[in-house]
């Protein structure tokens, strides 16, 4: 834009404005982001939106100060994949993203639209917290930072919300990633703690490094706060439009089924999985061979891989696969493995993600370690979700469903839509061996002659397996359906695509007391 | 070197290498039994295994070290 005679030269003064703003922090902080392989802040953006185009918010927001421009973060509209989302990204360059008043206030007022527009929100976090100087006007007030993480909670289950973590989220901001439905992590600059390694070893005098204490890698492995960890920004951005394509835009929308594709080549079923019981298996090779292929997205896939959760889709329609993974700990449920499931299920019964149980699974863990951990009470969060989502479910028992390994992969009293074994399961309170322990421990002691206990063990195992033959239990009407394993893929097409209209919404009352 | 530890409690059921073995990352190095469960536990990185601290009967706590395995 030229000066023109008809003006005083507004069109002049706003274009320096803008100039000022689009240019971010001091130019040896952008020589630091390039440095630690950073981004800036409208580079993310161009990435993150369809074409690099949106629309801003509070763009002036302090723009008189100087120093300030945008006050650190960008609250943005724009389209992914098509659909319209909101998103806020703090501006590390700029007082490295820390939150003064109009930051925070930015950030409400992004929420607020995502709410009212009934859209997916995105939080691209890159800040080092509080600006101690501005607290009393962003910290403790009604709308203060505490704002945030309310609307956080109000919108959750409304609308997806996704949360890129770049740098640090540090104390009260450590908080965001934690309210999103899904955290993605740069290995070696995003990292999340809520005292720094410096004000740990001030105060509690612990000697640590961020990295051990609150880096990527360790949350996506370690804590579980974090779920996907990726190598690079560019590859963080990519994953947040992947995972989108699996959601509808909120809460009151179905997710779109597309054309179907066919499986990965591999090994048929028959040939994944062996018969005995208690040999490993990798269970990523039998998912492979149920969904289209490369559609399989992964969820917490570092943390607790006893138990994966994922999204995918089978001939086209999105489902979320909860698999117990024999390969990894024997597939025993640990209370990280019970936290991982039931945020999951959460996650898919918020939007109207149908679920798939693969129970391959000898039981929760036994023993001291784990009963101090308190495995119940995890135990039962994992049951509770399950049990409360009203989604369409598939329980497929591929091998043995033991104890309450049963119940946590949607057993038949949890009102799954239908429970298929696969002509390899095996449903029992406990394994044959520890049952036949339990229940002829005295006579088994009592034979002295080991020839002859040996043979008393076999004959008492044998009846046993009699006893919880997959065909009893089809017969007592206990499994609804026995599948050949190489139909399954085509048994489940079908009947996600029969039980698309399930609506059967829990009774009603203000909240169940959930079990945490 | 790096000390590869048990994933979860239970007892050795095989050791499936020797010491001086040179093994490869995601090589099943001990076979644990634990819930009437066969857990293979996988080397995490290649090296060569300097010592092996079980033997097949022991029993294992979650986060003892099984080999010790060097460069």
């Amino acid at each position: 834009m030229t000066k023109t005679s008809e003006t005083t030269g507004y069109n002049e003064r706003l274009e320096q404005k803008l100039a000022t703003i689009f240019a971010g922090g001091h130019p040896k902080y952008h020589e630091k982001m390039k440095e630690s392989k950073k981004l800036f802040v409208r580079e993310r953006l161009n990435l993150l939106f369809d074409g690099g185009e949106y629309v801003e918010d509070g763009r002036f927001a302090n723009v008189e100060a100087g120093d300030l421009p945008a006050d650190g973060v960008v609250t943005a509209i724009g389209k992914v994949n098509g659909e319209t989302v909101c998103v806020m990204a703090n501006d590390s360059t700029v007082k490295a993203g820390s939150w003064g008043s109009r930051t925070v206030e930015k950030i409400i007022r992004i929420q607020e639209t995502a709410e009212k527009m009934q859209v997916p929100m995105l939080y691209l976090v890159d800040s080092a917290g509080a600006r101690i100087t501005d607290q009393l006007d962003m910290f403790p007030n009604r709308r203060g930072a505490g704002r945030i993480f309310h609307n956080q909670v109000r919108m959750s289950g409304m609308v997806p919300q996704i949360c890129l973590l770049f740098g640090p989220s540090a104390a009260g901001g450590a908080y965001i990633p934690a309210f999103c439905d899904i955290v993605i992590m740069v290995e070696g600059n995003a990292s999340m703690y809520l005292g720094s390694p410096r004000m740990a070893e001030k105060v509690i005098g612990e000697k640590v490094t961020l990295e051990e204490m609150g880096g990527a890698r360790m949350h996506c492995t370690v804590s579980g706060v974090g779920d996907v960890l990726v190598a690079t920004e560019e590859d963080a951005i990519a994953e947040a439009r992947r995972y989108l394509t699996y959601f509808p835009a909120n809460f009151a929308v179905k997710p779109e089924r597309i054309a179907g594709t066919t499986v990965k080549a591999g090994r048929s079923l028959e040939a994944i999985i062996p018969e005995n019981q208690n040999a490993p298996f990798d269970m990523y090779e039998l998912i492979d061979q149920l969904v289209d292929e490369g559609s399989f997205f992964d969820i917490k896939k570092l943390f607790a891989g006893e138990l994966i959760t994922g999204l995918a889709r089978i001939d086209g329609q999105v489902v979320g696969i909860l698999a117990n993974q024999p390969k990894v700990k024997g597939g025993v449920l640990f209370g990280d493995s019970a936290d991982k499931g039931a945020k999951f299920i959460n996650l898919c019964d918020a939007f109207s993600i149908p679920l798939l149980f693969l129970a391959d699974v000898p039981g929760f863990m036994i023993g001291t370690k784990v009963e101090r951990a308190g495995i119940i009470r995890h135990g039962a969060k994992f049951i509770a979700a399950m049990s409360s989502a009203t989604v369409p479910k598939i329980s497929v028992i591929v091998r043995k469903a033991y104890g309450a390994g049963l119940y946590a992969m949607a057993g038949p009293a949890f009102e799954p839509d239908v429970c298929i074994a696969l002509p390899t399961a095996q449903i029992a309170v406990m394994g044959p061996e520890a049952a036949v322990n339990a229940v002829y421990s005295n006579k088994i002691e009592a034979i002295e002659d080991p020839k002859e206990r040996l043979k008393y063990v076999q004959q008492k195992h044998q009846e046993y397996k009699e006893e919880i033959d997959i065909y009893k239990l089809a017969s007592d009407l206990i499994i609804d359906e026995i599948v050949a394993p190489h139909e399954l893929r085509k048994v489940l097409s079908q009947r996600f695509a029969f039980y698309e209209t399930k609506d059967l919404p829990m009774p009603y009352r203000k909240h169940g007391v959930f079990p945490v | 070197m790096t000390e590869l530890k048990a994933s979860m409690a239970g007892t050795v059921l095989n050791v499936l290498v020797a010491e001086g073995d040179a093994v490869t990352a995601g090589q099943a190095v001990v076979t644990i039994e634990s819930m009437k469960m066969e857990i293979p536990i996988e080397a995490e990185a290649g090296g060569k295994v300097e010592k092996i601290h079980v033997e097949v009967g022991s029993f294992v706590n979650e986060e003892d070290t099984l080999l010790t395995l060097g460069e």
